[in-house]
């Protein structure tokens, strides 16, 4: 915890009682921790012992028991899975990879979906974009990697309108019944830092193994997001044009169809921005519950050590995030045009025809020419094997070498493992009162007294210790990030040109789906302790310097400018002005990089680790629904009270700089 | 002013913002000022307003920001749910509507303009106008034609395919204007209509409701800042401060006599020659014996500086719009007005 305490600056002048309460907390905790290291300390007060811990599982185990047996929930979601979902999924996996079901009619040829593709990316942001369409497609194609790609997309295709509906249907009660919006926030804040694994299990329970819990975990995975972001919107829309609406005579229906939403496009469509996002990454991770797909490819590949097939699948995920976050951007800014009177028809809706006509030429080209329609396995230009070769052969050069082994001997034994062994001397209640003290200096009562409960209730677990190991992997990681992210981000914000490429370069960067942050980790790493912290690392440096440069760029020009009048140096005005004023921004930054820790370090028990994560995957091949919700909670409380701590922070000191 | 029954006529009109207005101004003791309300947790945003609307009458509702102004003219159209007294628009006391019935009154017998246009931002110019036709279900057809003789009438031919945000700010509020207008209503509410445009385009489009006003003579209800604007187009002038109207009354009287101090500091400033009418000024004739040429009794005193300084008369009969003789007016009290006191 120290660590994280001297790297955050000192909040404004704090009264004399406040003070002492802290004084008072960090005194016990030093007091217990030092009791314990003489060894005087008696072993109740280290650790809770084995039995005064609840057996939660147990109990939530009875309880799913009960929802899904004698309530007979499992009837009702077993029906949606065997029924319309699974209609749903066989359609689309009939059109887009050619699985034997109805309607039969697929697999669409890939230079069909190529040209729709590059006519879609035109339509929305012009020849940029078309390329970028049918630049993936036809890479992926060529790749050979077609048809994996098409199994991931089957799903995200049902997946993201389904969480698309469901999040502006909920939105929308939120937004119309503030109650409701109170029930909701919790659940919200909870299911957005709840590890996927924790999605994994119930959607594999109660909706059978295959791409239906698949498409299930995604669905609930991208649904916040939607929700907060419709409600955002619609509380957005000015009163003057509600109050037009109202004076036109609209019915609540009619002002909810033609005047809200229309209002809130923009919202709205940024809400479907991340919902494909979102159901991209996590159909990715579907992998480990047996989906099929490319994310099911780059597990196997990644398991075995070759680098090069997971180099060429990383490059295709990442194709595509990028595609499909550009285009539903562009969608976002994209304003309706005016045609002149007196347009023909053909004119006016030239997209949509010139779409079709390239689809079906593609369809008749393909029956022409196979090669068009679908890429053999003898005819792709997958160089898997010899990438293989000259990336392990270039880690195998005695400088690079000579650095990966040195880091990964340092990191480890002079950094991570005394660190970790640190964190787990200290006594439970001890380092609960290190966290209160941290949460109370940073946002004041209300976030130490839910730092106190959350963290009492990841103790009372039972899973104390790997709590602890995986919040280790998560300080130490977001630690490098930020010795890494903010003066990366400094240095960045102090040229025009440099914040936009940095911008560009964090923004693309967040849109890949977490999982591809391994792929170079193990290139360099191997499987060990380093890598996963050096993938959470990278993860994470994403959002500290993102909202570095966004912090200094958007300070005030009239206050640099006053700065620079008085006088001051590049230096002073860097620490004295733009820092303090990017602050608070900088802080939202650090509480993502947190909260994107947290995602990754579960994870990355793909690597292997001691952590929750490792438990958390272990349960997934069985039954243990309370053990998996109880570990996956202990992620989430851990990461809330951070979050709580920080923002609660950032908000107080945007409201006394009246940034907001 | 005709002697038709009101059209807007509202009675001791209270509009109270906290937790609990209705019971809250039921226990309240009567005279309780702005401040002490204040005081107690709720913000007084209309307080005992009684005023009344003639057929084809403009009222103009003149305030600095937070008199309550817009407060009231949201209460006139029940956008605001009003805390106590009584709103009666065309003899229906509306408060008493269901929800059905005010959406049907709305429909058909109002139109309101914003300070910020309040445009449908996803819809051209066209189907912004007809919006509330389609809302009460006209067809597509009747509904363009009508939107396209608003669209003429406001002067944005040419412009009907185009989206809002390709407009300039005094093309908006055209289109806004055009919107209120296509439903003919009887009754039209302009909510500070021309303060988001420049000086220029807004002085312009003063000129072109005036035009549109001469052209439909509706009833209005016409809510400003400004007090040039104010004085420019009212038939009658309310004046409010703190909820509460402080005067009410045709441009002339409140010039030459305001009733309070808070409507005197506008006042002050004013080139009063400019505003006050020749009629204003006059005394009745009471048997006076007048001579030679009448003059035009709508005529501002700065119209007739010419007039005054020249002619040798000291009473100058007053005309009214048919030429009869109305009233006499005093040449050395207009030379006053004009040139200040000696």
């Amino acid at each position: 915890m120290t660590s994280v305490i001297t790297e955050v600056p000192k909040a404004q002048g704090s009264a004399a009682p406040r003070a002492t309460i802290l004084r008072l907390m960090l005194g016990l905790a030093l007091a217990l921790t030092m009791a314990q290291l003489a060894g005087i300390l008696p072993a109740w007060l280290h650790r809770l012992p084995q039995a005064v811990i609840p057996p939660t599982a147990l109990f939530l185990d009875r309880v799913f028991d009960f929802v899904q047996n004698d309530l007979g929930l499992i009837y009702v979601t077993r029906f949606i899975a065997e029924g319309p979902l699974e209609f749903l999924l066989d359609t689309s996996a009939n059109l887009l990879e050619g699985k034997r079901r109805w309607p039969n009619l697929g697999p669409i040829p890939w230079s069909a979906t190529a040209g729709v593709a590059a006519v879609v990316g035109y339509a929305l942001g012009g020849w940029r974009l078309a390329a970028l369409g049918a630049g993936t497609c036809v890479w992926t194609a060529l790749i050979g990697q077609w048809k994996m790609a098409m199994q991931t997309m089957s799903v995200l295709v049902v997946a993201a309108p389904l969480a698309f509906v469901v999040g502006l249907c909920l939105g929308i009660a939120a937004w119309k019944y503030r109650w409701f919006e109170r029930v909701l926030k919790p659940f919200l804040s909870v299911l957005q830092t709840l590890p996927f694994f924790t999605y994994l299990l119930p959607a594999v329970i109660f909706f059978k193994v295959g791409p239906t819990a698949g498409a299930v975990a995604t669905i609930i995975f991208a649904i916040p997001p939607m929700i907060l972001m419709t409600t955002l919107g619609l509380k957005k829309v000015s009163h003057e044009v509600v109050e037009a609406g109202k004076m036109s005579g609209c019915t609540r229906w009619q002002m909810l169809r033609h005047v809200y939403i229309p209002a809130a496009r923009t919202e709205i469509l940024v809400g479907v921005n991340q919902v494909i996002m979102l159901c991209l990454a996590m159909v990715v991770l579907t992998a480990f519950i047996g989906m099929p797909g490319l994310g099911a490819k780059l597990l196997a590949m990644m398991g075995s050590f070759k680098l090069g097939r997971s180099f060429e699948i990383g490059v295709t995920i990442v194709l595509l995030a990028v595609t499909l976050d550009r285009m539903s951007k562009a969608w976002v800014v994209k304003q309706p045009q005016h045609f002149e009177k007196g347009t023909p028809w053909w004119v006016r809706h030239r997209i949509p025809l010139l779409g079709l006509a390239v689809f079906v030429g593609f369809v008749l080209l393909a029956q022409l020419f196979p090669i068009l329609g679908s890429i053999g396995r003898k005819q792709h230009f997958s160089q898997g094997k010899e990438i293989d070769v000259v990336i392990k052969s270039f880690l195998a050069l005695d400088g690079i070498r000579g650095v990966t082994e040195w880091l990964r001997w340092f990191l480890n034994v002079k950094v991570l493992i005394p660190f970790r062994n640190g964190m787990l001397a200290i006594p439970t209640p001890a380092f609960i009162l290190m966290v209160v003290a941290f949460c109370y200096w940073l946002g004041g009562r209300r976030p130490a007294i839910f730092g106190a409960v959350f963290f009492s209730i990841v103790a009372l677990s039972g899973w104390w210790d790997r709590s602890i190991i995986t919040l280790y992997a998560v300080i130490s990681a977001v630690a490098l990030a930020t010795l890494i992210g903010i003066p990366l981000g400094i240095l960045a914000a102090r040229s025009e040109i440099w914040s936009r490429r940095v911008l560009l370069a964090c923004d693309t960067a967040q849109t890949f789906p977490s999982f591809i942050y391994l792929i170079p980790a193990i290139m360099l790493f191997g499987v060990n302790d380093v890598a996963v912290v050096f993938s959470v690392l990278i993860f994470a440096t994403v959002p500290l310097t993102r909202y570095t440069v966004e912090g200094l760029r958007t300070v005030p020009p009239e206050m640099t400018e006053a700065a620079e009048m008085s006088g001051s140096t590049r230096r002073q005005k860097l620490l004295s002005v733009q820092l303090p004023l990017a602050l608070p921004t900088m802080a939202v930054g650090f509480n993502q990089a947190i909260m994107f820790a947290f995602f990754m370090v579960i994870i990355a028990a793909f690597i292997g680790t001691q952590d929750l994560g490792q438990e958390l995957q272990r349960t997934l091949a069985g039954t243990e629904l309370g053990k998996n919700f109880v570990l996956g909670l202990n992620v989430s409380l851990m990461a809330l009270t951070f979050d709580m701590a920080i923002t609660a922070w950032a908000e107080g000191r945007k409201r006394a700089l009246g940034l907001e | 002013m005709p002697q038709t029954p009101p059209v807007i006529s509202a009675k001791n009109v209270w509009k109270l913002f906290g937790p609990a207005p209705e019971k809250y101004l039921a226990g309240m003791q009567p005279g309780r000022t702005f401040e002490k309300i204040r005081a107690d947790g709720y913000i007084a945003g209309v307080k005992d307003v009684s005023i009344e609307v003639a057929r084809g009458e403009m009222l103009v509702i003149m305030g600095l920001s937070g008199s309550g102004k817009s407060t009231l003219v949201r209460c006139f159209s029940r956008l605001h749910d009003i805390s106590g007294g009584q709103i009666m628009v065309d003899g229906q006391d509306i408060m008493a509507l269901n929800e059905r019935d005010l959406i049907e009154l709305r429909r058909n017998k109002m139109g309101m303009v914003f300070q910020s246009f309040g445009l449908l931002p996803h819809r051209t110019v066209l189907d912004n106008v007809a919006f509330p036709l389609e809302m009460r279900g006209q067809d597509r057809h009747t509904r363009r034609d009508r939107a396209m003789e608003v669209i003429r009438l406001v002067g944005l031919e040419g412009r009907e395919d185009y989206f809002p945000r390709e407009l300039s700010g005094g093309q908006q509020q055209r289109v806004g204007i055009a919107r209120s207008l296509a439903i003919e209503p009887d009754i039209w509410f302009l909510d500070e209509p021309f303060s988001a445009l420049d000086p220029l385009i807004r002085r312009e489009m003063q000129d072109e409701f005036l035009r549109l006003q001469a052209m439909l003579g509706k009833t209005i209800v016409f809510i400003t800042h400004d007090f040039d604007e104010a004085l420019r187009l009212a038939d009658r002038i309310a004046i409010m401060k703190d909820g509460a109207v402080e005067q009410c009354d045709t441009p002339d009287r409140i010039v030459m006599n305001p009733a309070t101090e808070y409507v005197a500091k506008f006042t002050k400033e004013i080139d009063k020659a400019r505003v006050v009418r020749a009629r204003g000024l006059a005394a009745p004739l009471n048997g006076t014996a007048v001579e030679g040429q009448a003059i035009d009794g709508s005529a501002t005193i700065h119209d007739l500086a010419r007039l005054l300084v020249n002619d040798a008369r000291v009473a100058l009969p007053i005309a009214d719009d048919q030429g009869a003789i109305t009233g006499v007016l005093n040449r050395q009290k207009a030379l006053d007005l004009l040139l200040g006191e000696a």
